[in-house]
């Protein structure tokens, strides 16, 4: 892990879901904890974010999801990804995922679940002793 | 009221809680305040029954808007559905009555609430999951098939495309022979709450407005039963608002739609009685109880006081409650239970005329039939069992509730003023205002959770290892599918003639600015779909361009 540079992490909200305010808070705890955050705001399409992962050279992506979609609107990320040349970085989801999905979201490439009632502390030692997969 | 007191027992009481050890936790409101460890006549200085309290039905109704509240006549109880296709709600509906329901609440899905069709690429993954699909007329004939919509008061959630939507309604009510006059119920048709916290936004805030106030002065002449907005607090609550935040954004929301309402000419009694409202039910039960009794209070004296109503009616303050969403777990989701059967007491203790209690499993998907009993059957004890009904506003004079009751009303007063400073209603969203406390407040609550000053059973306190989770419902990917190939059936089979005739009228209307119910009734017949109405709006309005942070 590189030590100087912050990891540098864009969160998403994918498709049509309006449910922000998981999002924000974690935006800004992540920042104050030293992260370098990138938040494009609401109704991202799924070519929108990976372009912003490209752009931002970001180490994460974390999609929050909260409508249910997550089994249609993840793979198709994560493919986009791939395509992209970005599978080094390492995806995230947080939001309302039924237990019986996160093994299949973890099959699809998706690092952690982060569901309701997450402490920020573990998102943000989760992400410290990760570190970074770019820079390694 | 009387502030007799004994000092020498009072200085007694003092010594002795100076002695004892300091509350495990801080003794705040889930929003934050502070609160004092005992509560006397010394904290309701000037206090005066017959101003501050009077009598329930009277002005200013801090005890109810009606001389005997549920003791008289319970308030409905009413279940918000929807899921799949119209036909599926319908049955679900159907269930729901069967039950005991006495009142229907409609969820639509995230594509009909942000004015997409089935079809459009957007929506993908969408249709049908979190509500019902709703594209055309025939979506509304199918979704109250069999339902005698003139006995039953029928709610429906929907925002940025309100006003095509309630065409849909009316135009199919008429074709089925009911008379809009007998017709009661409410649309949400609240479109400014959605630029604080809900964030189902379509058009800029002003012609979002203008929509809104369409159907408002429609309903006034045509459905006069009919609640044409229900100005809600419950999402800028959900979305991490303190309640004092949630009271005094949501009644200045109310304040703004009648000002734009009176631009039209109308006079306030014309419609005032008709505004609605909708307050969440969270966990901190005085405070949610002092809440719906200073938004009764402070819309009563801005009513009378600064409108002038003189009817009666439009002093009123009369809300729906749903318990708090947000609140519900996924940890232990049994728990739910309890934490919504308090809540729904709150909302009861407060003076509610309608309550949506919600299903335990409500974090994890749509509720299932057997939740949605349990979270019926919760306000069925509250209303049969418990004696809570018995008497009104059993909690008047208590020197804690109207202490809080008070300091509510403070608080809201100053956040009106700080609106105002900052331009009034569009002036304050334009400088993101509203959002920036929300989720400010939203932090401050996270943090305290995180640091283990707010404890939620099952999640930071209390957990279980072993957990048995619940069977939940399963909506069928199939039911996209199903959607799409119906809409595509209704786009054949129309008159394209009919339909390109229809929305240029649309267009039209919205370009002279005049109410554009009669033209969306016409075009909800020629089965314009939403997203098509919508479209034609646009041309003329404008799309919310940028992102929402």
């Amino acid at each position: 892990m590189n030590e100087q540079a912050p990891l540098r992490i864009v969160l998403a909200k994918v498709g049509l879901d309006g449910h922000d305010r998981g999002v924000k808070v974690v935006s800004r705890a992540l920042r104050d904890a030293g992260f370098h955050v990138i938040y494009p705001g609401l109704w991202q399409a799924p070519e929108a974010v990976v372009r912003t992962v490209g752009d931002e050279d970001a180490d994460w992506l974390g999609i929050s999801l909260l409508s249910g979609t997550h089994l249609t609107l993840v793979p198709r990320i994560i493919d986009l990804l791939k395509a992209a040349g970005l599978d080094h970085v390492g995806v995230l989801v947080g939001g309302i995922i039924p237990e019986a999905d996160i093994p299949k979201l973890h099959e699809m490439g998706v690092s952690r679940v982060f569901g309701p009632g997450t402490p920020m502390t573990d998102i943000i030692t989760y992400l410290r002793s990760e570190g970074s997969r770019t820079h390694a | 009221m009387a502030t007799a007191m004994d000092r020498k027992l009072w200085a007694r009481w003092q010594e002795e809680i100076e002695k004892s050890p300091p509350p495990e936790l801080p003794a705040t409101t889930v929003s934050g305040v502070a609160i004092d460890p005992l509560y006397t006549p010394d904290n309701l200085d000037g206090f005066d029954y017959d101003t501050e309290l009077g009598y329930p039905g009277q002005y200013p109704y801090t005890r109810g808007v009606h001389a005997t509240m549920h003791r008289g006549r319970l308030w409905t109880m009413r279940q918000f559905a929807g899921f799949g296709t119209a036909r599926q709600t319908n049955e679900r509906f159907k269930f729901l009555v069967d039950k005991g329901q006495t009142g229907l609440s409609t969820a639509f899905d995230l594509p009909t609430l942000m004015g997409l069709d089935s079809d459009d690429p957007r929506s993908l993954g969408e249709v049908g999951r979190l509500g019902v699909a709703c594209d055309t007329i025939d979506d509304m004939r199918q979704l109250f098939d069999g339902i005698d919509i003139e006995k039953l008061s029928v709610s429906m959630t929907i925002n940025a495309p309100a006003a095509i939507v309630m065409a849909f309604y009316l135009a199919n009510a008429q074709d089925r022979g009911f008379d809009w006059r007998k017709m009661r119920g409410t649309i949400q048709n609240d479109t400014l709450k959605e630029f604080h916290a809900q964030n189902e936004i379509y058009f800029p805030p002003e012609p979002s407005v203008k929509l809104a106030i369409d159907v408002v002065e429609f309903c006034a002449h045509h459905v006069p039963q009919w609640n044409p907005v229900s100005v809600s607090g419950y999402h800028i609550r959900e979305a991490g608002s303190t309640a004092v935040q949630e009271l005094a954004f949501t009644l200045a929301d109310g304040f703004h739609y009648i000002d734009q309402t009176l631009e039209r000419g109308l006079d306030v009694d014309q419609f005032a009685g008709r505004l609605s409202f909708f307050f969440n039910a969270h966990n901190d039960m005085f405070e949610e109880i002092a809440k719906y009794r200073a938004a009764r209070v402070l819309w009563a004296d801005r009513l009378r006081n600064h409108y002038g109503a003189k009817k009666e009616s439009s002093w009123k303050l009369r809300f729906h409650a749903q318990t708090a969403g947000c609140t519900l777990q996924d940890k232990q989701p049994e728990v739910n239970l309890i934490r919504v059967a308090y809540q729904a007491m709150a909302a009861v203790l407060g003076g509610c005329q309608s309550l949506h209690t919600n299903s335990m499993d409500e974090t994890l998907a749509l509720p299932s039939e057997h939740a949605v009993t349990l979270a019926l059957r919760t306000q069925q004890v509250l209303a049969y069992e418990t004696g809570v009904t018995n008497t009104v506003d059993p909690l008047g004079g208590s020197y804690f509730v109207e202490t809080l009751t008070r300091q509510m009303s403070e608080e809201a007063r100053r956040y009106f003023e700080r609106i105002d400073e900052l331009g009034g209603m569009l002036g304050a969203i334009d400088r993101g205002f509203f959002r920036r406390e929300i989720a400010d407040a939203a932090f401050a609550f996270q943090r305290e959770f995180d640091a283990g000053h707010k404890l939620v059973v099952g999640v930071n306190a209390f957990q279980e290892k072993d957990e048995k989770p619940l069977d939940i419902l399963q909506i069928d990917l199939a039911v996209e599918a199903e959607q799409v190939a119906s809409l595509n059936k209704v786009k054949r089979d129309r008159s394209a003639a009919d339909l390109s005739r229809t929305l240029d009228a649309v267009r039209r209307a919205a370009e002279a600015e005049e109410n554009l119910l009669p033209s969306l009734i016409d075009a909800a017949r020629a089965r314009a779909t939403v997203g098509e109405t919508m479209h034609a709006l646009a041309d003329v309005y404008g799309r919310c361009e940028g992102a929402v942070v």
